[in-house]
């Protein structure tokens, strides 16, 4: 990292870099920008950039056609709540694959992820079915189970590989020392597995809250998340796009700054490999 | 090294979650399992044991199968190839000292934080559409004639969108790998005369295999099951239909469960030859 | 353990925010279109009249048929009106799954209904879904074009004469594109009007004994007209095209024909959303002089599943949504163009309602369409551009499939019938029709 460049090397380097930013961010921009024309200006030829007329109505529009609040309430409760509820079972399950493998945890690990690949659509009527004969069908319990057991093999994998980078000297002097089993998780671990659980706790985040298909198949109204919202305003009758950006802003603003404030932490704990 | 103690305690701490994954993967599965033995037509009114393996027949001779099962490949492989090596190359550039770095992390991470329908409808409207779309602006601009992309270059724009959304995931675990290699050594290499590219391929690389095995993993089971992307785009249309895509159809179009919950079992037939696959390389590489 | 303790903290936070809602409120899964759009504007008066609440799940077309279809076949009960078309009603009412409409009141004036539509939602005679609106097809094309091009359009043209029309009033290098079609594969998308279509052209899915009919000379003659007419005059990324595609095209000017819903009519002479509203002319969908004109119809109505609890209500809420009341209510609030059209008699009598451009032209157009006779040669099924069985709707998407990668130049008309057939005998096949 402490390189020593020259000022112009270092100039070509910044020139290419943010280049090849803003065009990957661009079609966020644009979403952004476009939410704020008249449909007539979304469609402009040419396209408009920053010289047109800024309105708001688009939001006022959603705002009055759906209730937002509600979806993101819902949104943000499925996310955080099966993300927690992903941490409580992972936690100790990935404390103990790495602190205290057995013979088989690495097939373990394995078979875990391998749950992941059964293509949703394929169980789709067995779950709904499950959902309708326990009456829990559309509420908080049953979106927030399936969206755990959705992304638990997920967890337990990010912290396995964190945790097993944790130094097994520092927690068998703690032993020595006498600390017990739940001192040594509370006192020793933790701390140092904060960073790890962090970054695994916000990737998780981001996947509950953008998983599309059980949220909108399993919730009609009282547990519908933004996936929801979303589904309304896409390709209705007539011009449309700047309705959609409007809308696609609002799904997408809260958990995109929570992303940006966050991504020093998420960077810092997806040390997949980085330490041998 | 263990006590009996701390075994048995760590058995006690894994049972929730393998019971828990054990009940949500065997419950759905021996349903599914049932139903691919029904004539389960329930617009019908057919619930009707026991056909067999005739649901498994018509779906394994149909002339939808291997063409879906080589489409699902090419568009997890193809999603692979732009997100590993446009990952390795962004977080390369990224580790170079440039001015105002955290902003360009962040411009570059922020398409992850898009939902796929979003980020699928957006592209398809707001940039692939050939009148008015972007790009179609951009390529009349130049004088050239638009292109139809969803219908022209079906397979490719489902990648291309994909990617988008995925390229930050592998760039972020990648740069975070790549700031961890030992810039000692690069320098070392550089002072006895390694070039760029014999740097590239024999440190910088070996160093990432590890990092690279993950971004495979990971995003081979979430690609898999890609659906809303290929739903929102083309339905299914242009050669797009993957097998995750040919089930939907059969299970929610056709309205016929027992067909499609055979193909739900060949899917995860599918899905197991590619995580043995995957975890033959990952077991390895994941044990240095 | 910690995770029992949270699965009780989230059920009661699910019990604390579900409390809230009463026993009287009504869910109600209806799709993004604009007339439906406009209903939920106005549930207030809904609500003020009965004091019952109105949830809605509004959702796209094809989300919306995913989730009423899995929650109908599954009994979710989750809905207490679905929204429906004239497809799902005959099959899900035969099967029992809703509830019979025939007790509804008085003032309802249920013999209102046309008669067309007040059929294709009926089994028996009895009615499961009453029409919010209805449709059929027709011609909607650009006066000023027309004009220019030295035509004039008949009221009732064939399939040359538009053609002609279309290669006429297409200038590509100003975007003027003679003819926008539906192109995007789906059942209800490319398929309703190529089914439509071909009827038109002589052609039909099935024979009397349900042998799929892919292979004959009609079939291939309605997709080649149709691909080398589009070819010629239609946009680009025709095969990506649906309704709401083509709507924005002709409103923004882009094109000089469209067939399509005969609801589009009040979207394309709105001076608010079109450029041009001024310049729009009616005609009934072509014919090619074989006696069946390619015209479809179809009601988006709403349905009370079976198992609801809230069976009173929810009717309350159908006789005030599909009344005359109703359609006066909109009349008030958006003026008469807007007003849900093709489902009551009473409306094209109204004499405020005469003067709409598009009146007359809609009635006629929803009159030619014959669900029970079809096409030219005889069929065992009902439906103009669908046959009303449950199979239908997955093969029909799948032939659409291969009908619009014939579109986009990615096979030849005849791969594309091969492959229909195939499709359609498979079909067919497995659900022992053959």
């Amino acid at each position: 990292m402490a390189r020593a460049v020259s000022t112009r090397t270092r100039a070509i380097y910044t020139v290419i870099a943010w280049a090849i930013g803003l065009l990957i961010f661009f079609p966020i921009l644009w979403i952004f920008l476009t939410s704020f024309k008249t449909e007539a200006d979304a469609i402009s030829d040419p396209p408009l950039f920053f010289f047109f007329d800024w309105t708001t109505e688009n939001y006022g529009i959603v705002q009055e056609r759906s209730n937002y609040v509600r979806f993101l309430y819902n949104s943000i409760i499925i996310s955080v709540g099966s993300t927690i509820l992903g941490l409580l079972i992972a936690v100790p399950a990935a404390w103990s694959m790495a602190f205290v493998p057995g013979k088989r945890t690495k097939d373990i690990l394995l078979w875990m992820l391998s749950t992941k690949m059964l293509p949703a659509v394929g169980v789709l009527y067995p779950i709904v079915l499950i959902a309708r004969s326990l009456g829990i069908y559309d509420t908080y319990v049953l979106l927030i189970g399936v969206l755990t057991l959705i992304n638990l093999p997920i967890i337990v994998w990010m912290l396995y590989t964190y945790f097993k980078e944790i130094p097994v000297d520092i927690l068998e002097a703690a032993r020595m020392d006498g600390a017990s089993l739940r001192n040594e998780i509370l006192y020793v671990l933790t701390p140092m597995a904060l960073p790890g659980i962090a970054s695994t706790m916000l990737l998780n985040i981001i996947l509950a809250w953008n998983e599309a298909f059980w949220t909108l198949t399993l919730t009609t109204v009282d547990a519908a998340p933004l996936t929801a919202f979303i589904a309304s305003y896409s390709s209705p009758e007539g011009l449309f796009y700047a309705k959609l950006s409007a809308a696609s802003t609002m799904a997408i603003a809260p958990i995109l700054v929570m992303g940006w404030f966050s991504q020093k932490q998420l960077v810092r704990g997806l040390t997949f490999g980085a330490v041998k | 090294m263990a006590t009996q103690h701390s075994r048995s305690a760590a058995r006690l701490m894994m049972t929730p979650a393998v019971i828990l994954l054990l009940g949500w993967m065997l419950v759905p599965l021996v349903m599914t399992l049932y139903f691919s033995f029904l004539d389960y037509r329930p617009l019908r009114g057919a619930f009707d044991c026991c056909v067999g393996f005739d649901n498994y027949v018509r779906f394994f001779t149909s002339s939808s199968f291997w063409p879906s099962v080589l489409t699902t490949l090419q568009m997890v492989g193809g999603v692979l190839a732009i997100t590993v090596i446009g990952g390795i190359f962004l977080a390369m550039l990224l580790d170079q000292p440039i001015w105002g770095q955290g902003v360009v992390r962040i411009l570059v991470i922020a398409p992850f934080f898009v939902m796929p329908t979003v980020s699928a409808l957006v592209w398809k409207n707001m940039f692939m559409n050939p009148v008015n779309g972007l790009f179609a602006y951009l390529w009349k601009f130049f004088g050239l004639t638009p292109i139809d992309w969803l219908s022209e270059l079906p397979l490719f724009s489902i990648i291309f969108i994909v990617s988008w959304q995925w390229l930050p995931f592998a760039t972020l675990i990648l740069l975070t790998a790549i700031q961890s290699l030992d810039s000692e050594q690069l320098e070392a290499a550089e002072m006895d005369g390694a070039g760029v590219v014999n740097r590239f391929f024999y440190i910088v690389l070996p160093h990432l295999a590890r990092a690279i095995t993950v971004v495979i993993l990971i995003q081979t089971i979430f690609l898999l099951s890609i659906f809303a992307e290929i739903f929102v785009t083309t339905g299914g249309s242009f050669g797009t239909r993957t097998l995750t895509y040919l089930i939907y159809q059969r299970v929610i179009e056709s309205q016929n469960i027992g067909l499609g919950s055979a193909g739900g079992i060949f899917a995860v037939i599918l899905a197991n030859i590619i995580a043995i696959f995957l975890m033959k390389i990952v077991g390895r590489n994941l044990d240095k | 353990m910690l995770s029992s303790k949270m699965l009780g903290l989230t059920t009661a936070i699910a019990l604390v925010a579900t409390s809230g809602v009463m026993a009287e409120t009504l869910t109600i899964a209806t799709v993004n279109n604009g007339d439906m759009i406009r209903m939920q504007g106005l549930t207030d008066d809904f609500t003020s009249k009965t004091g019952i609440d109105v949830e809605w799940v509004t959702l796209e077309e094809n989300v919306l048929r995913q989730r009423v279809t899995t929650d109908i076949t599954t009994k979710g009960g989750q809905f207490d009106i679905m929204t429906i078309g004239m497809y799902e009603t005959p099959i899900w009412g035969a099967n029992d799954w809703l509830v019979p409409l025939d007790d509804l009141s008085a003032d309802y004036d249920v013999d209102d209904i046309l008669p067309a539509m007040r059929g294709g939602l009926s089994v028996d005679g009895t009615l499961y879904a009453a029409p919010f609106y209805g449709e059929s097809s027709m011609i909607m094309y650009r006066t000023d074009l027309m004009d220019a091009a030295g035509m004039e359009m008949p009221d009732a043209p064939t399939w040359d004469f538009v053609a002609d029309a279309a290669r006429a009033m297409t200038d590509k290098d100003n975007e003027v594109y003679g003819i926008c079609l539906r192109g995007k594969a789906g059942w209800g998308e490319n398929m309703a009007f190529l089914t439509a279509t071909s009827n038109a052209f002589g052609a039909r899915w099935f024979d009397e004994n349900w042998n799929p009919q892919f292979d004959s000379a009609q079939w291939k003659q309605t997709l080649e007209f149709y691909i080398d007419l589009m070819n010629e005059a239609g946009p680009p990324g025709a095969a990506n095209n649906g309704f709401n595609e083509n709507l924005a095209l002709f409103q923004q000017g882009k094109c000089g024909m469209w067939i399509d819903a005969t609801v589009a009519a009040s979207f394309v002479t709105n001076p608010d959303d079109s450029t041009v509203a001024d310049s729009v002319g009616f005609a009934l969908a072509p014919d090619t002089g074989l006696g069946k004109r390619g015209n479809w119809l179809w009601a988006w109505a709403l349905a009370i599943p079976a198992g609801t609890q809230k069976q009173a209500e929810a009717k309350q809420f159908i006789e005030w949504a599909t009344s005359k009341d109703y359609i006066e209510l909109v009349a008030e609030n958006e003026g008469w163009a807007n007003v849900p059209p093709g489902a009551r008699t009473s409306l094209y009598e109204n004499p405020n309602y005469k003067d709409i451009p598009f009146a007359q032209m809609t009635l006629q157009s929803i009159l030619s369409a014959d669900p029970t006779s079809p096409t030219v040669d005889p069929v065992p099924y009902v439906g103009v551009q669908f046959a009303a069985i449950p199979e239908f709707a997955g093969m029909a998407t799948q032939v659409g499939q291969e009908f619009s990668a014939a579109l986009a130049g990615q096979q030849s008309v005849d791969e594309a019938l091969a492959k229909a057939q195939a499709i359609a005998t498979e079909e067919m096949e497995a659900a022992g029709y053959l």
